[in-house]
């Protein structure tokens, strides 16, 4: 049922989309050209004449004005032509397609084991408001936001690798088990799974655990202290009551009601998460020599590779526009009241 | 309750900080942020006294006694070039000190010009400003900081522009939400009625308005500003060597972690206690703020 | 006099709050309706909580607390489960806030009867449509699957209703049943209470400040005054009262071909709060 004001409200949702996505385009391209790297000599390299080099700097289009610079870029953009990275010399896109699932399946993971922990520590928080378990799972949870994930990452491996060998150390799984699976999705559990290579699967389980468990505790913090106001505003309303003198316990009062009631929220608050969990994500793929986006877009920082610098900014935005979208299309699916 | 009412409404008129005595004494009385303003107190004494707290110079170096356990005049150790790590963590507070001051008084400025003026001419200028606002809160702040400091060139000083380029546009945000609750109060109307100026306007009466949940906010940021300097420093692209900051001395740690575990933990943990001091006293302004619990205790 | 319940000298005392909301409370209820009758803080619905035991920020105490065979004080937590919902139940003032926004009212009315009875989910759903038009609800199946926010007040009070009625229990406190409905439909809902309450012999509370509505529905009314039961009397002899706070309160209330004089004030005195129960 497509309303007027229903239609008039997408299309000024669309609107606000565009200007964004626009804005994003007009940051990416300051942020290039602020770059110090010349991305000419980058090219040609250090031993190129001058007319080299002034033939590649008008190919560019550099000595065009700014804004007709900008035209071009969005042209490009448009037409799906990120540029080429100088360091690998391949398409940015393909490059960046090829990291973006060993950060996807690390990232998935954390968020499963951050919403789960925080979700189950604020319920019980609000629940237990003000006595002993509230104020120890403050602390807990405060602590994983103020931890720099790049050193617990560096002193969890000390410990659980180096020292108790519980788990595997850095990259994605056993080197000598690389290259052993046919690459699918790039998703090493899936692929894994797929070919059947358990050994594999376990390996590529035993190094994601601990940055994932990581970078979910780190995420939970958040998860908690909403859960925990979300359910603290239901645990006053006078539903819970009805639902106490239906004979319901706490327990059954608190999961059958009062959580269905938060559930719409958590969705918006988790996919937040989600994105807030890819800048997490940059810092422990360092400490973890996990060969995703946060490396690619680190190691080509210091080089100051230009164009695989801006996409990836790029599309970290569109992530998080992409996210919040979606949790605002979530939020129209499970609440009745917006049907 | 009428009591109660009327007291709440002078503290309301009344323009400035009077209610930051009150939510002081709040936070001291519990223990958790009481803890977190102790530790922000050691800081700033630290980085006051860093020179006599130290025991030996930061970057005197002593190639004979690299890699020393802590123990025997050096409490935390020395590092890979025989530098003393306690020393260089107390000079580091003054590093770290600097960076949450310069970004505050950054931020503070830029996002409340950005807010009240967005809130008070509305229109146009709100819908563009707050744009603006909305393309710079779509990003994560360590991504567009890391984005930036690869733009202008890795430094301190450079890394303090790019955090404090990321994270104005919450308070912007903030001081636009309270001005469009100021902006139709008598007192600005007698006012504008009297021919003040809109930057007069704006500059007394309603920036004074705004500035305690200004200055609540930036606090509560605090935290975030700290772990993601260190993060830049981390990723050398903050302070450069020899600079003792935190997050490059837990970098350069790194290559002699597994036998010198002293290199990286200290500096670790002074980052943990740190950004943990300044969210626990966050915490606690945020229930100090929230008058239920104000009265309730 | 068949006694269903029983309090004896019931105390309630909310944790950081200076003074008890409740003193010293004693009545007996039989199979009959009583009305208890105060402005709003007068702890009138703080008691019908602590006959539930539904009150975790306070400290309920009383010389006796029976409910029929049952010593509600002494009854711990979990056995208090199988009380609350299927012996005794409470209808909740406004359906508007007493209702989970975001499930079914159908599934609401069903999960009474499925908290305490071990059936299927089709034959609670059954129990349920049968208890719904049982409150006069024409097209039970639509309406079954409607959400709270689309049912009107009268008609989720009635929902409500149906849903304490359904395990029929013995004794049904109505938390100011009406207050939240239109004039109109407070007669209707009014009458389907009374009807199935007379039918099934049920006990029953009304919690209410509005003293006509006692009057013609109740048997017995207890007034209460600043956390204390300052008379009890025959709804029919309400105008018998001897207490000056009843007094006032029926002196309060207008009257159609009554005096065209101003209403006079409500009077409250402090001792009333102190003597004793008369």
């Amino acid at each position: 049922m497509l309303t007027r004001s229903r239609t008039r409200g997408l299309l000024r949702q669309a609107g606000t989309i565009a200007v964004t996505l626009l804005g994003l385009l007009v940051l990416t391209f300051a942020i290039g050209r602020l770059m110090p790297a010349d991305p000419v000599r980058a090219i040609v390299g250090e031993e190129a004449t001058q007319d080299t080099y002034m033939q590649v700097y008008q190919e560019l289009g550099l000595d065009r004005p700014l804004p007709m610079q900008f035209l071009m870029y969005l042209r490009d953009v448009l037409t799906g032509d990120f540029g080429t990275s100088i360091r690998t010399g391949q398409p940015v896109l393909n490059d960046i397609l090829t990291v973006m699932p060993a950060t996807l399946e690390l990232a998935t993971l954390a968020i499963l084991i951050g919403a789960t922990l925080g979700i189950t520590l604020g319920v019980i928080a609000a629940v237990k408001k003000d006595r002993w378990q509230d104020q120890v799972i403050r602390v807990f949870s405060l602590m994983g936001h103020s931890m720099p994930i790049f050193w617990t990452g560096m002193i969890a491996l000390l410990i659980f690798y180096a020292a108790l060998g519980w788990v595997g150390g850095g990259g994605r799984m056993e080197d000598y088990f690389i290259g052993l699976v046919p690459e699918v999705t790039n998703f090493i559990l899936i692929d894994a799974a797929l070919a059947g290579e358990w050994e594999v699967f376990w390996s590529a389980l035993n190094h994601l655990i601990l940055p994932a468990s990581l970078l979910g505790y780190s995420s939970s913090a958040y998860i908690t202290r909403m859960t925990r106001s979300f359910m603290l505003d239901q645990i006053n309303q006078e539903y819970i009551t009805t639902a106490r003198v239906k004979g319901l316990s706490v327990r059954q009062t608190i999961w059958r009601h009062a959580f269905l009631n938060i559930r719409v929220q958590l969705v918006t608050i988790v996919a937040l998460a989600y994105g807030a969990l890819l800048e997490g994500a940059v810092l422990i793929e360092t400490v973890f020599s996990w060969p995703g986006f946060g490396q690619y877009l680190t190691s080509n920082l210091m080089i100051g590779d230009m164009n695989a610098v801006m996409t990836c900014v790029l599309l970290v935005g569109v992530i998080f526009i992409a996210l919040n979208l979606l949790s605002d299309v979530l939020y129209r699916v499970f609440d009745p009241r917006t049907r | 309750m009428q009591t109660e009412t009327l007291k709440k409404g002078r503290s309301m008129t009344l323009p400035g900080l009077a209610p930051l005595g009150r939510i002081l004494r709040f936070l001291m009385r519990q223990p958790t942020s009481a803890f977190g303003l102790a530790v922000i107190a050691l800081l700033v004494i630290g980085a006051i006294f860093a020179p006599l707290l130290a025991t030996h110079n930061p970057y005197a170096q002593d190639l004979t006694n690299t890699l020393a356990p802590p123990g025997n005049g050096h409490w935390f150790g020395t590092d890979e070039l025989g530098r003393d790590i306690w020393s260089r963590l107390v000079h580091g507070t003054r590093i770290t000190l600097t960076i949450i001051a310069l970004v505050t008084v950054v931020v503070g400025p830029i996002g409340l010009a950005v807010g009240t003026i967005a809130g008070y001419y509305g229109g146009a200028v709100d819908t563009v400003m707050m744009r603006i606002t909305d393309i710079f809160l779509s990003f994560p702040s360590l991504i567009l900081s890391l984005a930036f400091v690869a733009a202008l060139g890795p430094s301190l000083s450079n890394a303090i522009i790019a955090i404090a380029l990321t994270s104005w546009p919450p308070i912007a945000r903030l001081a636009r939400a309270e001005t469009l609750t100021f902006r139709a109060e008598d007192y600005v109307s007698a006012a504008r009625l009297q021919g003040a100026s809109d930057f007069r306007i704006i500059m007394k009466s309603i920036v004074p308005m705004c500035l305690p949940s200004v200055l609540i906010r930036l606090t509560l940021n605090m935290a975030t500003v700290i772990l993601t300097a260190a993060g830049l420093g981390f990723l050398g692209l903050g302070a450069q060597p020899p600079l003792p900051e935190w997050g490059a001395m837990i970098a350069t740690g790194r290559r002699y972690m597994i036998d010198s575990w002293w290199l990286v933990t200290f500096p670790g943990i002074a980052i943990l206690c740190v950004s943990l001091a300044f969210n626990l006293v966050g915490d606690g302004l945020r229930d100090a703020l929230d008058p239920k619990q104000m009265n309730r205790r | 006099m068949d006694t269903i319940l029983d309090i004896q000298n019931l105390t309630v005392h909310y944790r950081g709050s200076p003074a008890p909301a409740v003193r010293g409370v004693s009545f007996q209820l039989g199979r009959e309706r009583l009305g208890i009758v105060g402005e709003s803080g007068s702890g009138k619905s703080t008691v019908g909580r602590a006959i539930l035991k539904l009150l975790p920020s306070a400290d309920i105490t009383a010389d006796k607390m029976q409910f029929q065979d049952t010593d509600l004080l002494a009854l711990p937590e979990k056995r208090m489960l199988e009380v609350r919902g299927k012996r005794i139940s409470m209808i909740l003032q406004d359906p508007k806030f007493s209702l989970n926004p975001i499930r079914k009212v159908g599934d609401q009315v069903a999960e009474a009867w499925r908290v305490h009875m071990k059936c299927s989910a089709a034959e609670a759903k059954a129990k349920a449509l049968q208890m719904l038009s049982a409150v006069a609800i024409r097209d039970v199946e639509r309406v079954y699957d409607l959400y709270p926010h689309q049912v009107s007040g009268g008609m989720g009070q009635r929902i409500m209703i149906a849903m304490m009625l359904l395990t029929e229990p013995e004794l049904v406190i109505a938390d100011e049943p009406t207050s939240a409905l239109d004039v109109t439909v407070r007669m209707q809902v009014l009458s389907i209470l009374d009807g199935l309450v007379r039918d099934r012999g049920i006990g029953l509370v009304v919690i209410s400040h509005d003293l006509n509505l006692v009057r013609n529905f109740c048997d017995r009314v207890l007034i209460m005054y600043a956390g204390r039961v300052v008379e009890t009397l025959k709804a029919s002899e309400l105008d018998r009262a001897q207490h000056p706070y009843t007094r006032g309160l029926l002196a309060a209330q207008p009257r159609i071909g009554g005096p065209r004089q101003p209403l006079p004030v409500l009077q409250r005195r402090p001792e009333w709060a102190e003597e004793a129960r008369t």
